[in-house]
């Protein structure tokens, strides 16, 4: 009998650890570049694929996850095509991460989805021989307010009934406010339910900063990554809340708006008039928006607009930015570097990432000056 | 009884035949085999400590606790985290515990034997189906399905501070986390419950029914008493799995962090394993080594949890 009782005592006891062991796995995955041959060459702006080979490796943002993966197999292609052999590896950790490994120097670019500020762009002159590094701006992504609401497939909102939404201030559907924007919808008396995203991320980030800059008032919050409020609907990741969404009624979200699939998406007002999101009225807010003042030449950060009135900008727009190396002292990384960038903000790049990922193409104007920055990195 | 005491004796000894030298060399290396497999559970579990140790340290350095360099407070963080997953797994096993013995029962003590075999098998393929799987199931087919349910029990039963609150849809609660806990922890428990209750000594069983007792009050009064020890040893390995459970859980439970009981509502609860999967994407530096002491905290908590097990068993073992 107590030797029965024990075994079964010991065996859960096992069960435990094993338990806890899994529990704790996760840590940093190490990523490296080697630069495996001698094979040198200038690889700048033209093609000059043939000459690379090796690994790059780079991490960072998870909202250009799916454009990276469409980058590197083309780019994997393009190369072989011509004769070279390189494997470019992205390893979507989160941008906090990837700027980290880029940092210490474990990567050699990161994709973030908000620049290098000041400290950090200090601190990469030691990783990156002596030349701080710069970002570039490479995937631009309408974010879409989604909805699920029975009997409604289109709805016009204004920044102000955005954000009062999202505040819990408006909590059904047929308020006036909602009913004011829409004279033609057949509004039910259901609850809103606003849905938020459960993990940190950009997109809360941006989304929110739209709210902030547009609807000072009902959005007190400010720009956030970790929702503020209490309790309420959420998901985790793009995925987690969509699904939240969709099974629900009344329920309102915001996620990348080429995972919106079958939900409908809410006009925003921009002006006087109502914008759909689409992929050309994303580039367009990103083109009227200024350049972020204070910065080098070659660091292509955009102080995005959110309260512009221009006909036919959509504003609730993430960017997320490639940060790479002034200079990269093996030529070997430096050109595949080189190349690797300029192929994805290339008009084949931005088209792979836009059928791939659903992003808006940047524009030839934004194109030019980052082609140019690229050019500048100098190599051995 | 008293055949168990004689199974844990030394094994027979060796047949004669067999040569001294070749029976030593086996001996050792097995021996050493052994050892080695035995202190690789201590390594690991050291390393797994050490790591969570050091490598939260900052954290707990900067809290609010201590330095004050950081915004967070560590017991402010953890204690809802904690809560909310005492409280899933308490609900999930209180759900999945009565079943499992029913089951176990069933399959040992009723069932036919071709019924009895096939279930055990199902039971077991039960517990081999992944945890992603787990959570899409619950998250896209079960949540929709209970909502119904959970309406009824907030509108009678909402006396109760349990069921108290407003549910909203979908019903991505700690209710739906915990109902797909314990369908994950039901295939352990039913395992080594029926396991134990085959070992129930057959003289006893049939004094019993000699002495004119039911099937129903045999299992009374012999199976289970002499297989208390055992489910609650089965219950703690269901236990270890709901506590440390994340993808279910992550993919189902809408979070938040509040000491709230009201189990329907949305956005009150979280798990400490979930929260370290939904966070660690995004978290660096000091964020990430405050997520590594929750994982402490869960580990400490999984060793508590699991030493209370062992007095309870211990304690509530039948007089031999």
């Amino acid at each position: 009998m107590n030797v029965r009782k024990n075994k079964l005592a010991s065996l859960a006891a096992l069960g435990f650890a094993a338990g806890i062991a899994l529990t704790a796995c996760g840590g940093s995955a190490e990523e490296g570049t080697s630069g495996a041959s001698d094979a040198g060459g200038a690889a700048a702006g033209g093609s000059g694929y043939a000459e690379l080979s090796g690994n790059l490796a780079g991490a960072g943002a998870s909202s250009m996850g799916n454009a990276q993966t469409a980058w590197t197999e083309t780019f994997k292609g393009l190369v072989q095509a011509e004769g070279g052999d390189i494997t470019v590896t992205y390893d979507p950790t989160g941008s906090g991460t990837g700027r980290e490994q880029f940092l210490s120097g474990q990567v050699k670019f990161a994709g973030t989805d908000a620049a290098l500020d000041e400290e950090e762009l200090a601190a990469s002159a030691e990783v990156c021989s002596g030349e701080q590094a710069f970002d570039l701006p490479v995937y631009i992504s309408p974010i879409a307010v989604v909805f699920n609401l029975e009997g409604v497939d289109s709805l016009n909102l204004s920044p102000e009934v955005i954000a009062g939404i999202f505040a819990e201030e408006i909590t059904t559907w047929n308020d006036p406010a909602i009913a004011e924007l829409n004279p033609d919808a057949d509004l039910p008396d259901t609850a809103v339910v606003p849905v938020h995203r459960s993990d940190d991320s950009g997109t809360t980030e941006n989304f929110t900063q739209y709210l902030s800059d547009n609807a000072p008032d009902a959005w007190t919050h400010g720009p956030i990554e970790t929702w503020p409020i209490d309790g309420g609907q959420s998901g985790d990741g793009t995925s987690g809340l969509i699904s939240a969404v969709e099974s629900g009624n009344g329920t309102i979200g915001y996620a990348d708006a080429s995972q919106a699939g079958n939900l409908g998406t809410a006009s925003v007002q921009v002006g006087e008039e109502f914008v759909d999101y689409s992929a050309e009225a994303a580039a367009k807010a990103v083109d009227v928006s200024p350049r972020e003042e204070g910065r080098a030449e070659n660091d292509i950060v955009m102080e995005l607009d959110r309260t512009t009135t221009e006909a036919g900008t959509y504003p609730i727009v993430l960017i997320s930015y490639l940060a790479l190396c002034g200079a990269y002292e093996d030529e070997a990384t430096g050109n595949a570097v080189k190349s690797y960038a300029s192929f994805m903000i290339s008009e084949q790049g931005q088209q792979v990432a836009a059928e791939n990922a659903g992003s808006a193409p940047i524009s030839d104007e934004l194109r030019t000056e980052a082609q140019t920055a690229i050019d500048g990195i100098t190599v051995g | 009884m008293s055949t168990a005491d004689i199974e844990s004796e030394s094994p027979a000894p060796p047949p004669a035949s067999m040569s001294t030298s070749g029976r030593r060399l086996g001996d050792s290396v097995f021996s050493y085999l052994s050892i080695g497999s035995g202190l690789l559970i201590f390594l690991t579990l050291a390393a797994v400590a050490v790591f969570l140790s050091t490598e939260s340290l900052p954290a707990i350095i900067a809290s609010q606790e201590f330095a004050g360099t950081a915004d967070f407070s560590l017991i402010e963080y953890t204690l809802p985290l904690v809560f909310g997953t005492v409280l899933a797994s308490a609900i999930a096993l209180l759900i999945a515990i009565p079943i499992s013995i029913g089951i176990a029962l069933f399959i040992s003590h009723f069932a036919p034997r071709r019924l009895s075999s096939t279930l055990g098998y199902l039971i077991d393929l039960l517990a081999a189906v992944p945890s992603v799987v787990y959570g899409l199931w619950g998250g896209i087919w079960l949540v929709p399905k209970l909502e119904p349910l959970y309406g009824l029990l907030n509108t009678y039963l909402g006396w109760i501070p349990l069921f108290a609150g407003e549910p909203t849809a979908p019903m991505r609660n700690l209710a739906s986390a915990s109902v797909v806990l314990a369908v994950m922890v039901l295939p352990i428990i039913t395992a080594v419950s029926r396991e134990v209750f085959l070992q129930t000594p057959r003289l006893q069983e049939e004094a019993a029914l000699a002495l004119g007792a039911t099937r129903w009050e045999t299992i009374r009064t012999v199976v289970l008493p002499f297989g208390r020890s055992g489910i609650v040893a089965a219950s703690m390995l269901g236990l270890g799995r709901a506590l440390g459970e994340t993808m279910a859980v992550l993919m189902i439970l809408a979070p938040g962090a509040t000491f709230s009981l009201h189990i329907l509502e949305v956005g009150r609860h979280n798990s400490i394993a979930a929260n370290i999967a939904s966070k660690s994407a995004e978290a660096s530096g000091v964020d990430m080594s405050l997520l590594i002491f929750t994982g402490l905290v869960l580990f400490v908590l999984t060793f508590l949890i699991n030493a209370i097990a062992r007095w309870i068993v211990a304690r509530s073992g039948p007089k031999s």
